[in-house]
C-alpha cells in the first residue's frame, strides 16, 4: 500500500510541487493550506509523513508540529519542516516542538524523495 | 501531456504570484497610508517569501535574489529592528514592481534588461541599517575522506525518539554507504524499577567500512545531531578526528559586527511595554528553569559533580540580578498618580469649606507600572476620607487651638526592598468610641468586647464596617476601607493605620517593588501543591497534640507561647480530597494577616522554599477567594498562590476573640 | 485520499460559510469555530481550583500562560469525563480569554453555510440551549455548534459568585 504524505503550505505552488514530486515517486499525497486545516484533516485521515511549511496564516508550522506531538496518534509520525536557508531560529523552534527533520527551500526534488524515505519506517 | 506536469506547476506558480502581488500591493498601500500593523508586515513577508520559494524551484535566480533582499528587510521591519517608515515602504513597493516585471517576463518567455534590480537590491541592503541581514549558511564542504571507513559512537537522548526519529532507520541509511557493523552499548540501562518507559538508554557504535566522506556520514545523522551524544572518527587510527557540531546561526556573528551607534543614542529610549513584558516573561521562564535545575541537582549526590551546586548558586544570583534589572525597566515614578492629588484637594476643600494644604514628597520614587496605575483608586479614597472625616473646619480647628489651615502629607520612599507610602493628616484622629459603638451595632465584635486602641483602629478595615451611615457627598457611597485594604493586598501590599485623638491619623502603605516575582514556601495539601508568600509567614511548625484545643462552636486553636491562634485547615477550606485533617499530623504555617492577626494554616507537608514567578489567573479564569494568583513550578505544573489575607474572614476574627473564653469553659 | 477531497474546496465556496472543527463526546458531535482554535493538545493532568464548578477541571501551564480547562461533557450536565492520554483538549480563544475544552476526540473539519444552520429547539435542556448556537444536519448525524462566548462567560460568573467579597483589582 502506498505510503501517505500530507503537505501543508499556504503556497499552492509549493503544495503542488511537493505533491507532484511525491506522487511521481509513488506516494499518496493530501494537501492542506494552513496548520488548522491540516490538524483537522489529519484527525480524520492520518498519514505516514507530514511535510509542513513554517510561515503560514491561522496556525503556523511550529504550532502544528507541537499540537500533533501532543496527540497520541501522531507521537511517532515523522514530521518534516520546510525552512529557508536563513531560518535558523525557526528551525530550532520547530525542532524543539518535535519536528523529525527538515528540508531547505528551494529543494531538489530528488532530495525531497530521499528525505521522506529516510524518515519513513 | 508530455512535460505538462511541470508546465502546469509553472502556470500555478505564476497565477499564485499574481495573487500574492495583489495582496502585497494592498498591504503596501495600507502601510503607505499609515494603517498597517505588525500583522500587515507579516502578511507582506509571507507573500514575498512564497514568491521566492517558488522562484527557487524553477531556477528564477533574479526573482529569488530580489525577493530575498525584500524579505530580509521586511523581517527586520516586522521585528521592529528597523522602522517601517515611508522610505522603506517605498523601497519594498519598488521591489514589488520589479518582481512583477520579472515574473511577467518569465511567464511570457520574455526578458527584462539585466541589472535593473541591482540598484534596488543595494538600496534594500542599505535600509537594513547595519543589521547584518541573515546570511546564507556557509556552503558545506565535503570534509575529510577516508578509505578505511568511520567509527560512529551514537547515544540518543529521549528527544530523538520524541521527534519520531528511529536509530534503525539511521543504520539502514548508513548501510547505503557500505557495510556497517553495529555494537550495542547497554551500560546505561538502569534497573527495571528505575526505568523511564520513554527514556533513552541504549547507545551504539557503528563501524562503517567503506570509503566515504565525513559529509556523507554527517548527512545521515543530520536530523539527530542535536538530540544525541555522538562522535565520528576515522577507522584505522588516522588523526583526522571530527566532532559533529550544532550549526551556529549565521546572524550571531553578523550582528556582532553591527556598527556601534551608541554615540547617537539619547539618554533614554522609548520601548514598547509589550517588549519589556516579553523580557519579563522570559526571565520568568528562566527562573522556573533554574528552579527545575536546582531540583534536579539536589537529587544527585554531591560527589558526582562537585561544581554543580556552586554553579547553580552563582546562576541563581545572576538570575536575580538580571531579574531586578529587567523589572527596573518597568518601573515608573509615583508622580503620575501623586500628581493628580493637588487638584483633588483644591476642589474638595472648596466644596467642604475647609482650608487644607497638601504637601507631597518623594514623588520621584519608582515602582512597578502596574502598581502605579492601581494605586490611584485607593489613594484617592484615603485622601477623600482624610479631607472629609479627618480634617476639621477652620472654626473647629481654631476652637481646639490648631491653626485654621489643615495639612495633609503624602510621601513615598523606598525602604528595604519595598515602597512605603504615607498619607498623614493633622485632623481629629479616629473617634474610637464611635467606631467601637458602630462595630458592636453591626455585630462585628461581641457586645462586651474590650479592645485596645490599635485593635479598634483596625476595625475600620473590616468588611461591612463603613456603610450607608458613613456616606457623605465627598467620601461617596459603598466603597469602604475594606475595599482599600483589598486593593492594596491585591498588589501584594499591606496597609496600617496609626491615629492619635485630636492630633490626626497616618495611613501607611507598604508595597512590593514588583508584582512579578516573590519568594514562596511551597506546601503540599492532599494531591495539590500551594505556595505561601514568604513575607506573610511568621513561622511553621509541627504542632504537639497537647497544644491543639477544640473550640465550642467548631474549629480549633493552637496554643503557642501563651497566645491562641485559630487554625485553618486548607484542605477542608478548599474542599480538597485526601488532605490531612488532624493538625497534629500535619504542619502549621503561621501567617500574619492584616485583618485578623495571626492564623495557623494547616497543610500536609512543606516542600521547599523558592523564588516564584507570579502568573495571572484572572486573565483567563477569574478571581478565586483565598488565591491571589498562580505560578509554574520546576516540574511544569501549575501551583496556586495563597492569598493569606483573603483566607481570613470575620469568622476567624470572632474565633480569635472568643478563643480564651472557650478554653476556659472546658 | 477520499477523505481529503473536501478539505481543499472550502475556499471556493461563498465567503460567508464558516469552518468548524468537530469533536465528539461519546456519539454526539459538536462544532467549534476553527478561527477560535489555537491548538489541540493531548490530555495532561490539571491543577484543581478550589470551589470551582464541577465542569472546571482546573488549570494547566500552556507555555507560561495559566489556562483553565473546561469539561464539555460535565458542562452539559452529564457525568464528568474520565480523561485518559487519548483524550483531547482543544485550546480556544474567545471573548479575550484562552481556555481549553476537554472532549473525547477531534473528528473532522466541516464547512457550513449560514442557511445550513438550524436554530436550537426550545425543548432542549435550558443548559444546552444557552451553550449552543445552532444545529447543523449532516448525512452522518447532527453537529451542535458550541457558543464559545457563552462557555467562556460562565467561568467568570461562577468565579465572581464564589469570590463574594473580592473586588476586582483592575
Amino acid at each position: 500500500m502506498a505510503k501517505r504524505v500530507m503537505t501543508v503550505d499556504d503556497s499552492k505552488t509549493m503544495r503542488d510541487l511537493v505533491a507532484f514530486t511525491l506522487r511521481e515517486a509513488g506516494f499518496e499525497v493530501s494537501e492542506a493550506e494552513d496548520g488548522k486545516k491540516a490538524l483537522a484533516a489529519l484527525q480524520a485521515a492520518p498519514v505516514d509523513v507530514v511535510i509542513t511549511d513554517l510561515n503560514m496564516p491561522n496556525m503556523d508550522g511550529v504550532t502544528l508540529i507541537r499540537s500533533l506531538r501532543t496527540l497520541p496518534a501522531f507521537r511517532s509520525t515523522p514530521i518534516l519542516m520546510l525552512t529557508t536557508e536563513f531560518d535558523a531560529a525557526k528551525k530550532a523552534e520547530g525542532k524543539s516542538a518535535g519536528a523529525t527533520g527538515w528540508l531547505v527551500k528551494p529543494f531538489d526534488p530528488k532530495k525531497l524523495v530521499d528525505v521522506v524515505n529516510r524518515v519513513l519506517g | 501531456m508530455s512535460a505538462s506536469p511541470l508546465d502546469q506547476l509553472r502556470a500555478t506558480y505564476f497565477e499564485e504570484c499574481a495573487e500574492l502581488l495583489d495582496s502585497a500591493y494592498a498591504q503596501l498601500n495600507a502601510l503607505h497610508e499609515g494603517e498597517g500593523d505588525g500583522e500587515t508586515i507579516h502578511a507582506l513577508f509571507r507573500a514575498i517569501h512564497s514568491i521566492k520559494g517558488g522562484g527557487g524551484v524553477f531556477g528564477f535566480a533574479r526573482i529569488v535574489a530580489l525577493a530575498h533582499a525584500m524579505e530580509t528587510l521586511l523581517d527586520l521591519m516586522r521585528d521592529g529592528a528597523v522602522p517601517s517608515d515611508p522610505a522603506r515602504v517605498m523601497l519594498v513597493l519598488r521591489g514589488a514592481d520589479i518582481l512583477a516585471d520579472l515574473l511577467g517576463a518569465e511567464r511570457s518567455n520574455g526578458t527584462v534588461p539585466g541589472g535593473v534590480e541591482d540598484g534596488l537590491v543595494a538600496d534594500l541592503a542599505e535600509a537594513l541599517d547595519g543589521h547584518g541581514g541573515p546570511q546564507a549558511e556557509a556552503a558545506p564542504t565535503d570534509g575529510p575522506r577516508t578509505e578505511a571507513g568511520w567509527r560512529i559512537r551514537f547515544a540518543p537522548q529521549p528527544a530523538l525518539y520524541r521527534n519520531a526519529n528511529d536509530p534503525l532507520l539511521l543504520v539502514r541509511d548508513l548501510r547505503r554507504l557500505g557495510p556497517v557493523e553495529v555494537v550495542a552499548d547497554l551500560s546505561r540501562l538502569p534497573a527495571l524499577d528505575a526505568m523511564d518507559p520513554e527514556g533513552a538508554y541504549c547507545a551504539w557504535t557503528f563501524e562503517l567500512t567503506a570509503a566515504a566522506t565525513l559529509a556523507q556520514v554527517e548527512e545521515v545523522f543530520e536530523f539527530v545531531v542535536d538530540d544525541c551524544d555522538m562522535s565520528i572518527e576515522p577507522l584505522g587510527g588516522a588523526e583526522v578526528a571530527a566532532i559533529v557540531e550544532a550549526d551556529v546561526p549565521a546572524e550571531a556573528t553578523a550582528q556582532a559586527q553591527a556598527p556601534a551607534r551608541a554615540e547617537m543614542a539619547a539618554q533614554s529610549v522609548r520601548v514598547d511595554v509589550a517588549k519589556v513584558d516579553r523580557l519579563v516573561n522570559l526571565v520568568g521562564e528562566l527562573v522556573i528553569n533554574q528552579s527545575m535545575l536546582v531540583q534536579m541537582g539536589s537529587t544527585l549526590p554531591p560527589e558526582v559533580c562537585p561544581g554543580l551546586i556552586a554553579g547553580l548558586e552563582t546562576l541563581s544570583q545572576h538570575l536575580r540580578e538580571l531579574q531586578e534589572g529587567v523589572m527596573a525597566i518597568r518601573t515608573q515614578p509615583v508622580k503620575s498618580v501623586f500628581g493628580r492629588m493637588p487638584r483633588l484637594v483644591r476642589e474638595l476643600s472648596a466644596q467642604l469649606g475647609k482650608d487644607i494644604r497638601l504637601i507631597v514628597t518623594g514623588e520621584g520614587t519608582e515602582i512597578d507600572k502596574t502598581v502605579v496605575e492601581q494605586l490611584a483608586d485607593p489613594l484617592t479614597h484615603l485622601l477623600r476620607n482624610a479631607l472629609d472625616h479627618g480634617i476639621e473646619t477652620p472654626e473647629q480647628r481654631v476652637a481646639v487651638g490648631k491653626p485654621p489651615q489643615g495639612t495633609v502629607l503624602l510621601s513615598a520612599e523606598q525602604r528595604s526592598g519595598r515602597i512605603v507610602i504615607v498619607l498623614a493628616d493633622d485632623g481629629r484622629g479616629i473617634d474610637r468610641a464611635r467606631v467601637l459603638a458602630r462595630a458592636k451595632e453591626r455585630g462585628l465584635v461581641a457586645p462586651d468586647a474590650s479592645m485596645t486602641d490599635s485593635e479598634i483602629d483596625e476595625l475600620i478595615f473590616l468588611p461591612g464596617f463603613s456603610t450607608a451611615a458613613a456616606v457623605s457627598s465627598v467620601s461617596g457611597r459603598g466603597v469602604g476601607m475594606d475595599v482599600v485594604r483589598r486593593n492594596i493586598q491585591g498588589l501584594g501590599g499591606r496597609i496600617a493605620i496609626e491615629s492619635v485623638t485630636g492630633q490626626g491619623s497616618r495611613f501607611i502603605l507598604s508595597l512590593p517593588l514588583t508584582l512579578a516575582v516573590m519568594d514562596g514556601l511551597v506546601v503540599s495539601v492532599g494531591e495539590e501543591t500551594y505556595v505561601v508568600p514568604i513575607t506573610s509567614i511568621v513561622e511553621s511548625l509541627r504542632p504537639r497534640r497537647a497544644d491543639i484545643h477544640p473550640l465550642v462552636g467548631g474549629g480549633e486553636v493552637l496554643a503557642i507561647r501563651g497566645a491562641y491562634i485559630p487554625l485553618l485547615k486548607l484542605g477542608r477550606h478548599f474542599g480538597m480530597h485526601g488532605a490531612i485533617d488532624d493538625p497534629a499530623r500535619g504542619i502549621v504555617v503561621i501567617v500574619e494577616t492584616d485583618s485578623a492577626g495571626q492564623l495557623g494554616v494547616v497543610v500536609d507537608e512543606l516542600v521547599g522554599q523558592q523564588q516564584i514567578v507570579v502568573k495571572s489567573l484572572e486573565s483567563n479564569y477569574g478571581r478565586i477567594g483565598g488565591v491571589s494568583g498562580a505560578t509554574i513550578l520546576g516540574n511544569g505544573r501549575v501551583a496556586l498562590i495563597l492569598d493569606v489575607a483573603g483566607l481570613s474572614g470575620p469568622g476567624e476574627r470572632l474565633q480569635r476573640r472568643t478563643a480564651p473564653q472557650a478554653i476556659a469553659l472546658q | 485520499m477520499q477523505a481529503i477531497a473536501h478539505h481543499q474546496e472550502p475556499t471556493t465556496t461563498a465567503g460567508t460559510s464558516r469552518q468548524l472543527i468537530t469533536c465528539t463526546l461519546g456519539s454526539a458531535e459538536y462544532g467549534i469555530e476553527i478561527m477560535a482554535v489555537q491548538e489541540i493538545k493531548g490530555w495532561a493532568a490539571t491543577t484543581s481550583i478550589p470551589h470551582a464548578p464541577s465542569w472546571i477541571r482546573g488549570v494547566i501551564n500552556l507555555r507560561g500562560v495559566i489556562v483553565p480547562i473546561l469539561d464539555l461533557r460535565a458542562r452539559f450536565g452529564q457525568p464528568a469525563t474520565e480523561p485518559t492520554a487519548m483524550h483531547v483538549v482543544v485550546i480556544v480563544q474567545a471573548a479575550g480569554r484562552t481556555f481549553g475544552i476537554l472532549v473525547d476526540a477531534v473528528s473532522d473539519i466541516i464547512s457550513v453555510a449560514p442557511e445550513d444552520v438550524r436554530p436550537v429547539p426550545e425543548m432542549s435542556t435550558s443548559m444546552e440551549e444557552k451553550l449552543l448556537s445552532g444545529l447543523v444536519p449532516l448525512d452522518r448525524g447532527m453537529v451542535a455548534l458550541v457558543s464559545l462566548d457563552a462557555l467562556v462567560a460562565m467561568p467568570e460568573e461562577a468565579a465572581q459568585a464564589l469570590a463574594v467579597s473580592a473586588p476586582s483589582v483592575h
